[in-house]
C-alpha cells in the first residue's frame, strides 16, 4: 500500500487531456476570431451589443460587439467583432451605414429589418490601404459601388418630388436612380446627386439635359398644347428625365460629378431662360393683348429670349398711349460665334455691333399671335427691308430697339379703311336710280317682244312658202332645170368658140368640110 | 472533540464503501472483499489525494471554456444568436424574469465553482493535515457529493430545449462547445468526490492525537503498519 501511494497515477491523463482539449479550443477560438473594428455613429438607436450585425451583401460578416458614448458625448463609438478573414474588406474607402426599413415609390428595402431589427450595412472599398476605426454614414446609400455606372451632380431651386431613389429615365427608360440630395450652403438651391447606370450614362454629355419628370406636364402656350408624361410610375412617385439634345458635334460623355441644371420640365430644359440676358425695351404702340411675361421672343421662328415684364405709359400731352416691353435677348442664341473674335475683343463693343447691324438692315420687334385657338401671342424680330430707317439709342438704358406694327393690327386697319369707304357710297341713291333704269327696261323689253312676235309670223310665212311639195317650189325646180340645161349648152358654146375662135367669123369649119 | 475517537483504520476493520458493512481482512491478507456484497475492501482508496486532484484540475480547465463558448445556439428568423451562460444569466435578467436568471446563475455559475473550491479545500487542509472543524469539512463533503447529480440540471435544461425547439426554418435551438465541457466541469466534479476519500479527515486527528500537536511523518507510517499488526484480532462476521 505505501508503494501504490506513491506511484505516479495514471488519472494525470485526464487533467493532461482536459488541458490539450482547452488549449486547443482555444487557439482554433482565437485563430479563427477576425479583426475587432470601431465605427463611429451619430446614434446608437437599434443597435444592441452583442446582437447588431454587419452584413455585407446579406452575409453576416460581425457582430457589434460593445456600444459607448465618445468622449464628447456627441457620437456613440461602437466596436465590432468582424468574422475571420474579413482582413481584406476593412479598407480605407469602406463604408457602414445602419439598415432601417425605408420605402420610397419605387422601392422597399430592408424590410427584414422590421422583424429582425437594424443591422448594419457595408460597402466594401476600393482602397488598398487597411483601416479598423470607421464613422458611418448617415444615410443607407441607395447605390452601392458594385453597380457600374457614374454620379452626376443636379442644381435645381425645388425638390419637387424627388426623394432618394426617386428613378432616373432615359428615353422612359429607368437607368439610373437618385442617390441624395443635400441644400446647398446658402439655402438657394439644392443639389441632386444622380446616379446612372453603365451602359446608359455614356449617354450623359455636355448637351445632356435634365428635367422633373414628375407627373403630367400639360403646358398650353403660344406654341400650342403639349403634354409631356415619363412612365406611369413617374406620374406616381415622380422622377428625372434626361436627353441629350442633337448636336452637330459628337460629344464626349461627360465627367464623373459633372454638373447639370434640372429643369421644371422638358419643354423648358430644351428651351431655357437665357444664360446672359441682355434687356432690352420695345415700345409698341399696339394692342399687347395675349402677350404675358415669358411668352417667347423669337427670331424668324427661333426662340431667343423671353418677355420679362410689360407695363403701359400714356403721355398725358399728346394722349398717346404706349406699352413698353421689357425683353430679355440671348444674343448667342442668334447663332453669333464670340469665341471665334478672339478673346481680345470686347464683347460689350460686338453685341453693339451685332444689334446696329441687324437694325440697319431692317430687323424690327412685331407682335404676332402664335396660337389662335388661345390668342397668346409672343415677340417675333424678323426683317422688315421695307420699314422706316431706325437706329438704336445705346445711352438710353433699357436700350430700345425699334418696333413695327403687328401684322393683325395692320390687316385690322385696312379692313377698318375698306369698311369706311364702303359706308361712305351713296348706296341708296344708287338704288333709285337703278330702280328707275330697271323700271324703263321692262317697258323697252315689252316693245322688243311685239316685235319678236312680228318676226316669228313672218317667218311662219316663210316657212310656208319653201315648204315641201309646194307647188312653187316644183315649178322651181324645173325652172332651175331648164336654166342648168341652158347653161350646159351655153359651156359647150364657149368651149367650141374657145378652141375655134374664127368659128365667129367663118362659121363651123368641121360641118364645113 | 469527537475527531479523539479511533478510526477504524486503527483496529484493522475496513468499511465497505457499497453496503456500509465493517469488517476486517481475511488472515493474511491485507485488503479483502466485503464478505457481504464482494465490493473490493481497502482501508483507504488508492491515491485517493492524486486522483481527486487530478480529477480536480480537470474539472477547472474544463470550467473555463464552459463559460467562455456559447453554450445555446438559438437560430430565429432574426438570425442566428449563441449564448454563453452568463449571456443567459444577463438576457433573463430583468423585472419579472430574475428568479430565473438567479436560477441559472446559481446552478450553472455558482455550484460549481462552488464544488470545486470546496474540494480544493479538502484537498489542501487533508494535505496539510489540518485536525481543525473536522465535523464542518466531513459536512461539506457530504454537501458538495448530494449536490453532484443536481449539477446536471443545467446540462438536461438545455439539451431538452434543444431537442423540443426544432421548428425549422422558424425556429430551433441547437446546443453549443460550451455545453460539452459545461457536462465535463460535473462529471469531473463528481468523479473528483467520488475519488476523494472522506476518511482521510480523520487520519490527521488519529494520528496526531497519539502523540503531541506537531504532526509527526514517523507516527503516520507507524499508524500504516497498524492494521498489519491488528491482523490477527480478527472481527467475527456478521
Amino acid at each position: 500500500m505505501p508503494k501504490k501511494r506513491t506511484r505516479f497515477s495514471l488519472v494525470w491523463v485526464i487533467p493532461v487531456l482536459a488541458a490539450i482539449v482547452g488549449a486547443w479550443v482555444a487557439v482554433t477560438r482565437i485563430l479563427s476570431e477576425g479583426p475587432k473594428i470601431t465605427i463611429v455613429f451619430r446614434t446608437a438607436e437599434g443597435l444592441e451589443a452583442g446582437k447588431t450585425k454587419i452584413h455585407y451583401n446579406g452575409v453576416d460578416v460581425g457582430t457589434l460587439t460593445a456600444i459607448q458614448l465618445s468622449d464628447d458625448h456627441k457620437h456613440v463609438i461602437t466596436t465590432a467583432q468582424m468574422a475571420p478573414k474579413t482582413e481584406g474588406f476593412l479598407v480605407n474607402d469602406t463604408k457602414f451605414w445602419v439598415v432601417k426599413p425605408r420605402i420610397s415609390g419605387a422601392n422597399v428595402t430592408g424590410l427584414g429589418t422590421l422583424i429582425s431589427g437594424a443591422y448594419i450595412g457595408m460597402e466594401i472599398g476600393a482602397s488598398k490601404e487597411d483601416r479598423r476605426d470607421f464613422v458611418a454614414l448617415e444615410t443607407q446609400p441607395v447605390i452601392t459601388g458594385e453597380v457600374p455606372g457614374r454620379f452626376f451632380v443636379l442644381k435645381t431651386p425645388d425638390l419637387g418630388s424627388i426623394d432618394t431613389g426617386t428613378p432616373i429615365y432615359f428615353r422612359r427608360l429607368q437607368v439610373g436612380q437618385v442617390a441624395s440630395y443635400n441644400m446647398d450652403q446658402n439655402g438657394k438651391a439644392l443639389t441632386v446627386k444622380a446616379f446612372v447606370r453603365a451602359p446608359y450614362d455614356q449617354y450623359v454629355n455636355g448637351d445632356t439635359r435634365f428635367w422633373h419628370a414628375s407627373g403630367i406636364d400639360l403646358s398650353l402656350t403660344a406654341s400650342g398644347l403639349s403634354v409631356q408624361t415619363q412612365s406611369a410610375l413617374s406620374i406616381l412617385i415622380g422622377g428625372i428625365a434626361f436627353e441629350t439634345a442633337p448636336s452637330v458635334m459628337v460629344q464626349p460623355p461627360a465627367e464623373e460629378h459633372t454638373a447639370f441644371t434640372l429643369y421644371g420640365n422638358r419643354a423648358e430644359a430644351f428651351n431655357p431662360p437665357p444664360r446672359n440676358p441682355q434687356t432690352y425695351q420695345l415700345i409698341f404702340t399696339d394692342s399687347v393683348r395675349g402677350l404675358v411675361a415669358g411668352a417667347p421672343v423669337e427670331f424668324r421662328g427661333i426662340r431667343v429670349g423671353e418677355v420679362a415684364d410689360i407695363t403701359a405709359q400714356i403721355d398725358l400731352k399728346t394722349f398717346k398711349f404706349s406699352v413698353p416691353v421689357t425683353i430679355r435677348l440671348d444674343p448667342q442664341r442668334l447663332g453669333v460665334k464670340i469665341f471665334e473674335l478672339g478673346p481680345t475683343l470686347n464683347l460689350e463693343s460686338m453685341r453693339r455691333k451685332l444689334i446696329d447691324s441687324l437694325v440697319s438692315h431692317g430687323v424690327r420687334a412685331q407682335l404676332r399671335t402664335g396660337n389662335l385657338l388661345t390668342g397668346s401671342a409672343f415677340v417675333s424680330l424678323d426683317f422688315f427691308p421695307g420699314a422706316p430707317p431706325a437706329t438704336v439709342d445705346w445711352s438710353q438704358q433699357p436700350v430700345q430697339l425699334p418696333t413695327i406694327r403687328g401684322t393683325l393690327e395692320a390687316t385690322e386697319e385696312t379692313v377698318e379703311n375698306i369698311i369706311a369707304k364702303i359706308d361712305k357710297m351713296p348706296l341708296k341713291e344708287i338704288g333709285d336710280e337703278l330702280r328707275k333704269a330697271i323700271a324703263d327696261l321692262d317697258l323697252t323689253l315689252t316693245s322688243a317682244r311685239g316685235a319678236l312676235d312680228s318676226a316669228h309670223s313672218t317667218l311662219d310665212n316663210a316657212n310656208t312658202l319653201v315648204a315641201p311639195n309646194s307647188l312653187q317650189l316644183e315649178k322651181l325646180d324645173q325652172t332651175l332645170d331648164e336654166v342648168s340645161r341652158a347653161a350646159q349648152s351655153l359651156r359647150v358654146l364657149a368651149d367650141f368658140l374657145e378652141r375655134h375662135p374664127e368659128a365667129l367669123l367663118r362659121g363651123k369649119k368641121g360641118e364645113a368640110k | 472533540m469527537s475527531g479523539a475517537a479511533p478510526t477504524a483504520m486503527q483496529h484493522g476493520l475496513q468499511s465497505c464503501e457499497t453496503c456500509g458493512l465493517l469488517s476486517r481482512p481475511a488472515a493474511g491478507e491485507v485488503e479483502g472483499r466485503c464478505p457481504r456484497c464482494a465490493e473490493e475492501l481497502s482501508f483507504r482508496k488508492h491515491d485517493s489525494l492524486q486522483r481527486t486532484w487530478a480529477y480536480l484540475i480537470a474539472a477547472a480547465i474544463c470550467y473555463i471554456p464552459a463559460n467562455v463558448l456559447p453554450v445555446l445556439t438559438t437560430t430565429t428568423a432574426a438570425g442566428a444568436e449563441s449564448d454563453t451562460i452568463m449571456q443567459g444569466v444577463v438576457l433573463l435578467w430583468s423585472p419579472t424574469g430574475w428568479p430565473l436568471s438567479l436560477i441559472v446563475l446559481i446552478a450553472s455559475i455558482m455550484i460549481p465553482s462552488a464544488k470545486i473550491l470546496a474540494l480544493m479545500y479538502l484537498l489542501i487542509t487533508v494535505q496539510r493535515g489540518s485536525v481543525h472543524n473536522n465535523a464542518q469539512r466531513i459536512r461539506m463533503y457530504r454537501m458538495v457529493e448530494f449536490i453532484g447529480r443536481w449539477s446536471m440540471v443545467d446540462v438536461f435544461v438545455d439539451t431538452f430545449t434543444a431537442a423540443l425547439i426544432q421548428l425549422q426554418p422558424l425556429m430551433s435551438v441547437e446546443p453549443g462547445p460550451g455545453l460539452f465541457f459545461f457536462a465535463a466541469v460535473v462529471v469531473f466534479t463528481m468523479l473528483a468526490v467520488e475519488a476523494f476519500d472522506p476518511r482521510l479527515i480523520w487520519d490527521s486527528i488519529s494520528s496526531k492525537e497519539p502523540s503531541s500537536d506537531e504532526a509527526n511523518p514517523g507516527e503516520a507510517n507507524s499508524n500504516e503498519a497498524n492494521p498489519n499488526e491488528a491482523n490477527p484480532n480478527e472481527v467475527s462476521y456478521a
